[in-house]
């Protein structure tokens, strides 16, 4: 497909779609279909087909909406007479029985028990970037992408810029990689651009995700898989790869049918493929499906499991970029990495750079779980305070309960306490107040939450999780865990906890991969902010959330 | 060698040497005579930097990196041994005792064993971290070996040196972490293998009792690795 005929295509698509007076979207990301959202799609058919409006109401899929715990979601968009934008609503809660009332209210007033207000902070704070096109279009039709511009970023690079010219940009964007580290992007694909890769070179989309409670990467792909494909394509032809990977784990079938369907489209309509565009630009990209470890996002790991070997990590350097899958060099970048290249080489990197602060630039989508009003995903500038996150965004705590902490980073993280709410949330910050950005999970706790559980929680995720392959991490993390349990369970004494802090301290600096350095950070944080805690289960033996159970009178039984 | 590797210079603990670029600091160290402690590296089979007993400092690194694997670079300034790094590498080896059953009085290896070598050289006393007393089923069904995998360390040395040298790769390692475990082809009993050569490369190389001859009393299990250099060097040549 050339621009003209991309043009052409869009154009149909628009007109198509200017075609229907109302518009009623279901939200068919994984959160609402697992409250049966398709049953309530199906059953907006049936009432439409009963009233026989399906000439001018159209019901369609789009992907997250973001405001998942008020889920299944709809949306209805009305064209107005004269104006351009359409009067749109947003309902929550709602069940295939209210399709009735919603078709009906089409006509005349929106169903006032359903409507889910949007001029509140959960909306109005976020600025979408990478959720664009998240919870507005189909994710299973390339057309629909294509009616948004999509594709023609891609085209205008191929046929306006140099390779150099794209990875400028993306330098100038100030960009940083979303999957932990924040590594810069432009950075990066300068190495790998440099690198000599003889004959191939190669591309790979990190979408192991394996954060517990993060799902960020999962939406995005659900939500816009087109996405994806159009920046892996950009940084492909920046890099002079000729070849993808996306590796995925196979826990998220929705993520896997869409982008097999996505794939398939754009090589149909000649997007993806050898002589894009007619260009000499070829690009082919292909899934990979990982068995769900978390280890495997490591970028070593995750090459060797692309290889069909056992997901180990290897030492680096060498590094991808010089030595990655099959020897070749490669580009390995995270989902959310990839879903702001198409804006940052669309409307300029100094567009971008001028979001977010100093050092992080753009947003951040995280997705927000625990005790808090509002779970779901969100996309906010970088540099947001904390607090706005939880109280304004997020509504707060339920139930009148006190904010204990705020846990980002995943399993290398940290709790971050409410002294510190008011600091932004970038890169800096977070590795200062001894947590981390991680791919982007954001757990809120509250008083009920007992400091050493969370900490002995994440330390049973690192060491379940472990490869194996090096010793402090393999033996250590069970160790620390044991150590963690034996504070919890009021066994401890100080000398315990002196030893917990030895061995972290190893792990920590001699682990082989990320996963062995981090995994003690959950134990840093807590200690450094709730170090009272971890000494009334010592000392006082007792936990004063009321979480652990600690049994009293040991030493009655051995009287 | 190939022609077009240039060589390269750099101090190790403050002594000046000459390397190849294609040659890592363990090997260099060794060259020159210092000594850099090692479980999983062995002459001629792939470094896996996993024991990460042979951390070292480089100078202007944030991180501690594995000689085995690291390739020596122009100007490098290599620490082997300051006392940070001698600390972490005695509880590593404390790691190690804790997570198997090393009982060296009653072990056929007691005497030859690197594990115990090691232990006493980089004067390692005390296992401060509780032992964790495994109960792992010991292998005897081969003819001529056997396996204890409560004495294994998870070394990987004969994964390699199966895969690597013999090419039959009959050993590889299972499962994740604490659990991880060495197994010969999918799990099956040694005896039972069908990949096996029986020729007992697996365990020369391997460091401690955990494989060994059938008919070896205590203290009777030397190994014997000069066979490993002579091949990888034979393999080189025929290149
Ligand atoms: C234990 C471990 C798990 C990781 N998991 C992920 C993951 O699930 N997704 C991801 O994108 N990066 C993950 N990473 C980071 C990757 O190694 C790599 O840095 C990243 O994919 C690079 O992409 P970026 O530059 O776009 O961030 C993980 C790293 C470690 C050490
Ligand atoms: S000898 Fe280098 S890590 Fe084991």
């Amino acid at each position: 497909m050339i621009a003209e005929e991309l043009s052409k295509t869009a154009a149909a698509e628009r007109e198509a779609q200017a075609q229907f007076e109302h518009r009623i979207n279901v939200c068919v990301a994984a959160s609402c279909l697992s409250s049966n959202s398709d049953k309530i799609k199906s059953a907006l058919e049936t009432e439409v087909k009963k009233k026989g409006l399906e000439k001018s109401c159209q019901v369609r899929g789009v992907g997250c909406m973001r405001l998942c715990s008020r889920g299944p979601l709809v949306s209805t968009e009305t064209q107005g007479e004269d104006e351009t934008q359409p009067a749109s609503v947003l309902y929550q809660n709602v069940t295939p029985e209210d399709a009735p009332a919603l078709v009906e209210s089409l006509k005349g007033e929106p169903v006032k028990a359903l409507e889910c207000p949007t001029d509140t902070p959960f909306f109005k704070s976020q600025v979408t970037i990478v959720l664009e096109n998240s919870g507005k279009i189909d994710p299973e039709r390339i057309e629909e992408y294509i009616a948004v511009e999509g594709y023609a970023t891609l085209l205008k690079a191929l046929t306006t810029m140099t390779p150099a010219e794209v990875i400028a940009e993306i330098s100038r964007s100030g960009l940083r990689g979303r999957g932990g580290a924040g590594y810069s992007t432009g950075l990066k694909w300068t190495t790998v651009a440099k690198a000599n890769g003889g004959s191939r070179k190669y591309v790979i989309c990190n979408a192991d995700e394996g954060d517990p409670g993060a799902f960020m990467d999962r939406s995005v792909l659900e939500s816009d898989p087109h996405r994806i494909l159009e920046g892996m394509a950009l940084a492909a032809y920046a890099v002079g790869a000729s070849h993808g990977y996306i590796y995925v784990r196979a826990e998220y079938p929705l993520a896997i049918k869409r982008l097999r369907a996505a794939i398939r489209q754009a090589e149909r309509n000649g997007l993806l493929g050898t002589n894009i565009s007619g260009t000499t630009f070829s690009f082919t990209v292909e899934l990979r499906l990982g068995a769900g470890a978390f280890v495997c996002g490591e970028e070593t790991a995750l090459i060797a499991s692309i290889e069909g070997k056992r997901g180990q990590p290897r030492p680096r350097p060498p590094y991808p970029a010089e030595s990655g899958v099959w020897g070749c060099p490669t580009l390995i970048n995270n989902v959310e990495t990839f879903a702001n290249i198409v804006p940052i080489i669309r409307e300029g990197g100094d567009w971008f750079a001028g979001i977010g602060t100093a050092k992080s630039k753009g947003t951040k989508v995280f997705a927000l779980t625990g005790q808090i009003h509002n779970t779901g995903l969100i996309e906010v500038p970088m540099g947001t305070p904390l607090r706005e996150i939880v109280y304004e965004i997020g509504g707060g705590i339920p139930g009148g309960k006190a904010f204990k902490a705020v846990q980002t980073g995943g399993p290398s993280g940290g709790c971050i306490p409410a002294q510190h709410l008011d600091s932004p949330v970038d890169y800096e910050s977070l590795i200062q107040l001894g947590s981390f950005m991680g791919s982007g999970g954001m757990i809120i706790m509250d008083e009920t939450s007992c400091m050493v559980d969370v900490a002995t929680y994440f330390m049973e995720f690192c060491m379940s999780e472990s490869c194996g392959k090096c010793v402090p991490c393999r033996v250590g993390t069970a160790h620390m865990y044991d150590l963690l349990q034996k504070i919890t369970r009021g066994e401890a004494t100080m000398a315990d906890l002196d030893l917990l802090l030895e061995v972290c301290d190893v792990v920590k600096n001699t682990s082989l991969c990320g996963l062995g350095m981090g995994a003690p950070q959950p134990i840093f944080s807590t200690l450094r902010y709730f170090r009272d805690e971890y000494l009334a289960h010592i000392e006082a033996k007792q936990c004063p959330a009321g979480v652990c159970k600690i049994h009293e009178g040991n030493e009655e039984v051995i009287a | 060698m190939s022609p077009t590797v240039r060589v390269k210079t750099l101090t190790i603990d403050g002594q000046a040497v000459g390397a190849r670029e294609d040659q890592t600091i363990m090997q260099v160290a060794r060259e020159n005579n210092i000594f850099v402690p090692a479980l999983c590296a062995i002459e001629g089979l792939t470094p896996v930097g996993a024991c990460r007993l042979c951390i070292v400092e480089v100078k202007g690194v944030n991180k501690l990196l594995p000689a085995c694997a690291t390739r020596i670079e122009e100007g490098m300034e290599v620490t082997t041994n300051s006392e940070r790094v001698a600390n972490y590498r005695r509880t590593i080896l404390e790691m190690l005792f804790s997570e198997g059953n090393h009982i060296c009085s009653v072990c056929v290896s007691n005497g030859h064993c690197e594990l115990q070598t090691l232990a006493k050289k980089l004067g390692m006393t005390h296992v401060r971290v509780p032992y964790r007393s495994t109960m792992r089923r010991v292998d005897a069904s081969h003819e001529r070996f056997i396996a204890d995998p409560n004495r294994c360390i998870l070394c990987t040395r004969c994964v390699r040196v199966c895969d690597e040298i013999e090419g039959a790769h009959t050993w590889d390692v299972m499962g994740r972490g604490i659990n991880s475990r060495i197994i010969t082809d999918l799990s099956q009993p040694w005896g039972d293998s069908d990949s096996c050569t029986s020729c007992g490369k697996c365990v020369n190389v391997c460091p401690t009792g955990a494989l060994f001859e059938k008919g070896k009393a205590v203290s009777e299990m030397s190994k014997r690795q000069e066979f490993l250099p002579y091949l990888t060097l034979m393999r080189e040549g025929k290149k």
